[in-house]
């Protein structure tokens, strides 16, 4: 019987994971740097991936982490030193320098945003590879190890290196705290935050350059392929549990270290399972996971709640009124109708308020501002549903 | 003193252009303080651009703005601008509360938080536009109209002497209309300067009191009565409105027509 053996396996196996990592996050030296260096880079990628997600500039991420490889080469060519400090700021270099190409091909030429980034990541890329490839010819063995920042290697990851990149994490965390305010109205409205006064170009490159920081605390773990992940999900994932911002960003930083944290477990645990590639899997999950099961955003609760109304014959006549009424303002189809006219458009037993209220549970009609009930964008579009139906069943 | 410092608004020679084609060619215009003007003109007549260039969020290819008789750079603060709504990500995580608090943030300065004098002043603008009841609401669940009102109370909020609105009548409803009049009326009385990107030319003398008639070039600007005239809005419009009447001194607009 195949079933019991493979049960009794999984069972000694689960009891030796139990035991295992959590001894080794805190007996285990290299896991417990691996960890920690994880835990800062999913902590600075998830709070400045948020601002990023929201601002539309996830690609952006995915551009600057790119660029950064010629920049890590160069900076060893011209130093011959693999300090963790020399090889940031050639990254960070090279990352900011690849941002201000993306704008100017946008502002000099006709190539619109999403292609400009993609010819900077491509050419940028193009060349890191180029100088990678070109220093390994070399009888110089001094150059070993600096192919891991393709795909990342946490295995390498030293003391000096964790040290580094928690003080650039934790300064870049400190001035997004400081400039919060200011940050939050850019992001949502840059137009507006000009018309107060705000230097709105000089917070943007700010906080370009602390996008620029967060990626490079990652490229050593993550490598410059997949940090691009670790900017966009964190912030895409926290945005489905959260309705206001400092939420969000505090919810992205826990899914951060938790996902590198956990990465780093995992792949000390199973052999030969490289560290970032695992992290960025966990990140998927919790992604997924959020993408379906959130409250409110969740595709699952969405289908549910707009499922139900199939099952709910009484609200129908209700919203159909409301659709009708709707109609008698066509330049304003959320001119506000009172309870009272649909009631005597009801039949006399018919509860119009409860069906209302549950119609706004649902998000097909909304409360109006002079106290009326109008149907919502998706009120209109469902009743015009029911309306085609009916029309299709009577021909 | 200096005499430009009676405009409260002065644009002089200002060319914008996008891509070598000009939106805007060499409009002056002058707007005193304390009027109530209305922007109007056809679709791609350069409203917004011509609101964005005095904001100084374009940059123009030729012309000079001034504010209160200060060249633009030094007038940071001077306007409250109310975007158009459509333009705002309204998926952005946060509360209506929270938007309109952003009015202060130019004058709370760098690196404070707002505390509670700022949310009593938000929550007192909130109450001129009927909003208080939704203070706590996700800026995602409010109907147009609604996010109309937090814009609008956003930049009482901010407290400028001069309020400039990019289309606010634009897709909301009648109560949310009046509302808007209303505060829009209150500001005029207090000395403020409002300036409305407009598109319902049925409005114009009841809502205003003076008009710049734009397309690409100024064709015309002064009071309603001066210049809101059949011909002007001829040549403003071309064949596509039909103005059906000029009697007892308001013009009657019809519908659009085809060429």
């Amino acid at each position: 019987m195949a079933i019991p053996i493979s049960n009794g396996a999984h069972r000694d196996r689960d009891r030796e994971r139990d035991r295992k990592p959590v001894m080794d996050l805190f007996g285990d030296y290299t896991l417990r740097l691996v960890a920690l260096g994880s835990a800062v880079l999913g902590a600075t990628s998830g709070a400045l991936g948020s601002f990023a997600y929201l601002r539309r500039q996830s690609l952006l991420g995915d551009a600057v982490s790119h660029a950064a490889l010629p920049g890590i080469v160069l900076a060893f060519m011209l130093t011959g030193s693999k300090a963790p400090l020399v090889l940031m700021l050639g990254a960070g270099l090279a990352g900011w320098i690849g941002t201000l190409a993306v704008q100017v091909v946008v502002r000099r030429s006709r190539v619109p945003y999403d292609s400009a980034l993609g010819i900077v990541l491509a050419v940028f890329f193009g060349v890191g590879l180029v100088l990678l490839t070109y220093i390994q010819k070399l009888p110089n063995a001094a150059q070993a190890g600096l192919e891991s920042f393709l795909f990342g290697q946490a295995a390498s990851l030293l003391r000096r290196d964790v040290v580094t990149m928690a003080v650039l994490g934790a300064a870049a965390l400190v001035i997004l705290l400081l400039l919060w305010k200011e940050f939050k109205v850019l992001s949502f409205d840059p137009d507006f935050a000009a018309g107060l006064g705000l230097p709105v170009r000089r917070l943007d490159g700010v906080l370009t350059l602390l996008l620029v920081v967060a990626i490079i605390i990652g490229l050593q773990t993550v490598g410059v392929v997949l940090m691009s992940a670790m900017i966009v999900a964190p912030g895409a994932a926290a945005r489905q549990w959260s309705r206001r911002l400092a939420p969000m960003v505090a919810i992205a930083v826990a899914i951060g270290i938790f996902s590198g944290v956990t990465g780093s477990i995992f792949s000390s645990y199973v052999p030969r399972l490289p560290t970032g590639p695992t992290i960025v899997l966990v990140l998927s999950a919790i992604f997924v996971i959020s993408l379906f099961m959130a409250p409110y955003r969740g595709l699952l609760w969405r289908s549910l709640r707009f499922g139900v109304l199939r099952t709910a014959p009484d609200l129908d006549p209700v919203l159909m009124h409301l659709y009708a009424l709707s109609h008698q303002h066509p330049d304003d189809p959320e001119h506000g109708h009172s309870v009272a006219v649909i009631q005597t458009m009801s039949p006399p037993e018919a509860k119009v308020d409860a069906a209302l209220e549950r119609l706004a549970d649902r998000g097909l009609a909304q409360r109006t501002a002079d106290g009326g009930w109008a149907p919502t964008p998706i009120g209109r579009r469902e009743a015009q549903r029911i309306l085609d139906r009916e029309a299709g069943e009577g021909s | 003193m200096n005499e430009r410092q009676e405009w409260a608004l002065e644009v002089e020679d200002l060319t914008v252009a996008y891509a070598d084609k000009p939106v805007l060619w060499d409009i002056d215009l002058q707007v005193p303080k304390g009027v109530k003007m209305a922007i109007i003109g056809p679709n791609g007549a350069g409203k917004s651009t011509l609101v964005k260039a005095a904001m100084g969020l374009i940059k123009p290819v030729a012309g000079e703005v001034r504010i209160f008789g200060n060249s633009r750079d030094r007038a940071e603060g001077q306007i409250a601008y109310v975007p158009q709504r459509a333009t705002l990500s309204w998926d952005f995580p946060t509360d209506v509360i929270d938007v309109v608090t952003m009015g202060t943030y130019g004058r709370v300065g760098w690196f404070r938080r707002c505390g509670a004098a700022e949310k009593e002043e938000a929550m007192a603008a909130l109450e001129k536009v009927g909003m208080t009841d939704f203070a706590r609401r996700p800026i995602a669940a409010l109907s147009g109209g609604q996010q109309q009102r937090v814009l609008l109370a956003r930049a009482l909020v901010q407290d400028a002497p001069i309020y400039i609105l990019d289309e606010p009548f634009q897709g909301v409803d009648a109560p949310t209309e009046r509302a808007i009049i209303e505060v829009l009326d209150d500001l005029a009385d207090i000395g403020k300067t409002i300036i409305v990107v407009h598109h319902d030319l049925q409005t114009i003398p009841e809502y205003f009191d003076a008009v710049l008639l734009l397309n690409v070039r100024a064709i015309d600007s002064g009071t309603v009565e001066e210049v809101f005239t059949e011909e002007d809005l001829r040549l403003t419009f071309g064949g596509r409105v039909g103005v059906l009447a000029a009697s007892g001194g308001q013009v009657e607009v019809g519908g659009e027509v085809s060429p």
